[in-house]
């Protein structure tokens, strides 16, 4: 029983940090049209910025700062200089455009920090462990990103139903054109958006760092559950991506934990384990797969 | 650091726009230079390079071009750079590949090609076997001798019992199957996970709800550090007992204290007692200013394989008469004896080494004792050239 709440708690936690992406992400495509592939690149950004302030300072907690703002101007200059002149263009010169960001913010990386991954422990205040139930101990860093997670998603649920600009966030989502023909400030409005995903990307690359390592091309091995992440919950969608994020978090973990447990029953021992690591990779796939033929457009379409 | 880094890369990109002579011969290196075990590539290609600054430029009297490209661990990737080298730029001779999957992609198109691969890092087990080639050589171990050494080495530290985790491919496999040919305990349970994953959490919580007293784990470069780091920050206190390719001089290094006093075996380490090794790993450390790593040893063994056979030909390159000399194994290296079995692996000693704290209070792997003499693989029967 013990196993199983740990596993779920994992589960919880990979899909906290799948969210703050996933939530800039399906923003950033339900809103302005663009396929940001480069949306990995400011989780590093932030993650390597939070990094080097911090074995500067000495201090993880002026490092997250610093890591926030950095992401968060980085994602702007993108916007500026970049992204901004893809949003009439098709899906194909976006993917190529932000695919070469990808590129040059990898090798920027590589030439700075050098290929060796950089690690950093959390601060001594978040580290060793906490006894949950006899008996059943969790890293005690790890309880923290689901609690800031959650929090940040209650943050945004705040920003995105109760606020002026968040009004404008959901008419942009659902009713792009009635926006630009009510004489909202479009560029303004395009402009927040994207520093705001850049921003929770770069908060889930910084808590990411001192758990995984900080290394070049970090964002792309998490970007591809992202766009799970965002297919699942709906294109343009923020409770989507929240509700898509855990799930795919859940079903991730709990495959990988139980699958070959399970597989044990009907087949011998080794072939279970490698049949079960097999299908447990697949198996958000899977679940996109089969969200997809039951409903289309993702859990909880953004566009009507 | 970040200044000096940049125009070290600008120093190489520099060096790398040189034009070589036509005369030079060529080596297409096929490493990984990116993800979390980009240095692997990048410690193998520094030792080669010292090999040839060593050499005055040259391998055993043969100048050297080296051509060097980054697979991204992607066999895709790397087959199209070696169909551009042998195709394009006409290379016969090649090394460098860090990743059994692609080795696994790219030798047999090679060979096919004509071109002869000398073995840096991966040797699968698929191509030491009946696949075996006479222009394929192994200069580091077959795949499964890296956990043989572990199973011996847990054997002989007395565990019982082993929980297993390797990543789901072709080399996870054979670390698997290597480790429990050589332990005698029993297996407490075996997880496969996806290949260059960061998080164990969903593994670590398995190993602490089985009753295993040890755990073996295969997760290279970035990911043993993830692994290593998470499974202190779990409070797990089971000894690992591991390869070095789970944990070399950098993984130790950047975990440090949870791993103090972890055994760990190889085929090299830093303090073996023998003047091709002093020079290399003095050397080494004056050019690059950290420690080689084990992959860097066995590129820089690699390199002088190589120096032998072309010297032995008076520094031309000619496939038959290259693959003659080099199965000669007339060379020293970094490691003890050495000398190529019938399939051309490795027959060689393994060692275990201890994760200790130097007087500079960073965490090093320091030389025990021997535990494998001469060590080979259960492929080479089945080879017949």
């Amino acid at each position: 029983m013990s196993l199983f709440i740990e596993q779920i708690l994992n589960g919880v936690q990979l899909g906290v940090a799948l969210f703050l992406l996933a939530a800039g992400l399906t923003l950033i495509f339900g809103i302005m049209g663009v396929i940001n592939l480069a949306h990995g690149s400011l989780y590093m950004i932030g993650a390597f910025a939070m990094a080097w302030a911090t074995a500067r300072t000495g201090s993880f907690w002026l490092g997250v700062p610093f890591g926030l703002a950095a992401a968060a101007l980085t994602g702007v200059l993108m916007e500026v200089l970049i992204i901004r002149r893809l949003y009439a263009r098709d899906h194909l010169d976006q993917v190529l455009a932000t695919y070469g960001l990808i590129l040059f913010f990898n090798q920027m990386a590589t030439i700075i920090f050098g290929r060796q991954p950089l690690f950093l422990a959390p601060p001594s205040e978040l580290s060793g462990f906490i006894t949950l139930l006899p008996g059943m101990q969790y890293p005690v860093y790890r309880m923290v990103i689901i609690a800031a997670g959650l929090l940040v998603a209650i943050g945004l649920y705040l920003l995105i139903a109760r606020t002026r600009i968040g009004m404008l966030v959901r008419a942009g989502a659902t009713h792009r054109e009635m926006v630009r023909a009510l004489g909202v400030d479009i560029t303004l409005l395009y402009t927040f958006v994207f520093a705001l995903g850049a921003l929770l990307a770069g908060f889930a690359g910084i808590m990411a760092g001192p758990l995984y390592g900080v290394t070049a091309g970090m964002g792309e091995q998490i970007l591809i559950l992202t766009f799970v992440v965002v297919v699942i919950g709906g294109v343009g969608s923020i409770r989507g991506a929240f509700y898509g994020a855990l799930l795919v978090g859940i079903v991730d973990t709990m495959l990988r934990a139980f699958l070959p447990g399970l597989l044990r029953h009907f087949m011998a021992g080794q072939e279970a384990d490698a049949l079960g690591g097999g299908i447990g990779s697949m198996g958000v796939y899977l679940l996109m797969a089969l969200v997809l033929a039951i409903k289309p457009k993702g859990l909880f379409p953004a566009h009507g | 650091m970040t200044i000096r880094n940049m125009s070290l890369a600008l120093v190489l990109s520099g060096a790398l726009a040189v034009p070589a002579l036509a005369q030079d011969l060529k080596i297409g290196f096929v490493t990984t230079l990116s993800g979390p075990a980009g240095y692997f590539g990048q410690d193998a290609r520094d030792a080669f390079n010292l090999a040839i600054e060593h050499g005055g430029g040259a391998l055993g009297g043969a100048k050297i071009n080296l051509l060097v490209e980054d697979d991204a661990v992607k066999p895709g990737q790397g087959k199209q750079i070696a169909d551009r080298f042998l195709k394009g730029e006409g290379v016969k001779l090649f090394t460098g590949i860090i990743f059994s999957n692609v080795a696994a992609a790219i030798v047999p198109d090679i060979l096919e090609g004509g071109g002869t691969y000398v073995s840096l890092n991966a040797a699968p087990s698929e191509l030491a076997g009946k696949e075996c080639n006479k222009n394929y050589f192994v200069m580091s171990w077959q795949n499964d001798s890296l956990h043989e050494s572990a199973g011996a080495n847990a054997t002989r530290l007395g565990f019982k019992k082993a929980f297993l985790v390797a990543p789901n491919y072709q080399a996870g496999k054979d670390a698997i199957a290597g480790f429990k040919r050589f332990f005698k305990g029993e297996i407490a349970g075996e997880v496969y996970t996806v290949l260059n994953a960061t998080d164990y959490a969903a593994e670590i919580a398995r190993i602490r709800a089985s009753d295993a007293d040890m755990v073996f784990h295969f997760l290279p470069g970035g990911a043993g550090i993830a692994f290593a780091r998470q499974y202190a920050a779990a409070g797990l206190k089971l000894p690992q007992v591991v390869s070095g390719a789970s944990a070399d001089s950098v993984i130790v290094k950047a975990v440090g204290e949870p791993l103090l006093g972890t055994s760990v075996s190889a085929q090299w380490s830093s303090d073996l007692d023998n003047p091709v090794n002093k020079k290399f790993v003095e050397d080494f450390q004056k050019k690059y200013g950290r420690m080689p790593s084990q992959w860097a040893a066995q590129a820089y063994d690699t390199a002088l394989g190589i120096a032998s056979a072309l010297k032995a030909n008076g520094g031309k390159f000619e496939t038959n008469a290259f693959r003659a000399a080099l199965a000669k194994a007339d060379f020293q290296l970094t490691r003890g004896p050495f000398k190529f079995g019938p399939n051309q692996h490795p027959v060689q000693d393994w060692y275990a080494m201890k994760v200790v704290k130097s007087d500079s209070g960073d965490f090093v792997l320091k030389l025990d004792q021997k535990i494998l003499s001469n060590h080979t693989d259960v492929y080479g029967k089945d080879c017949k050239m």
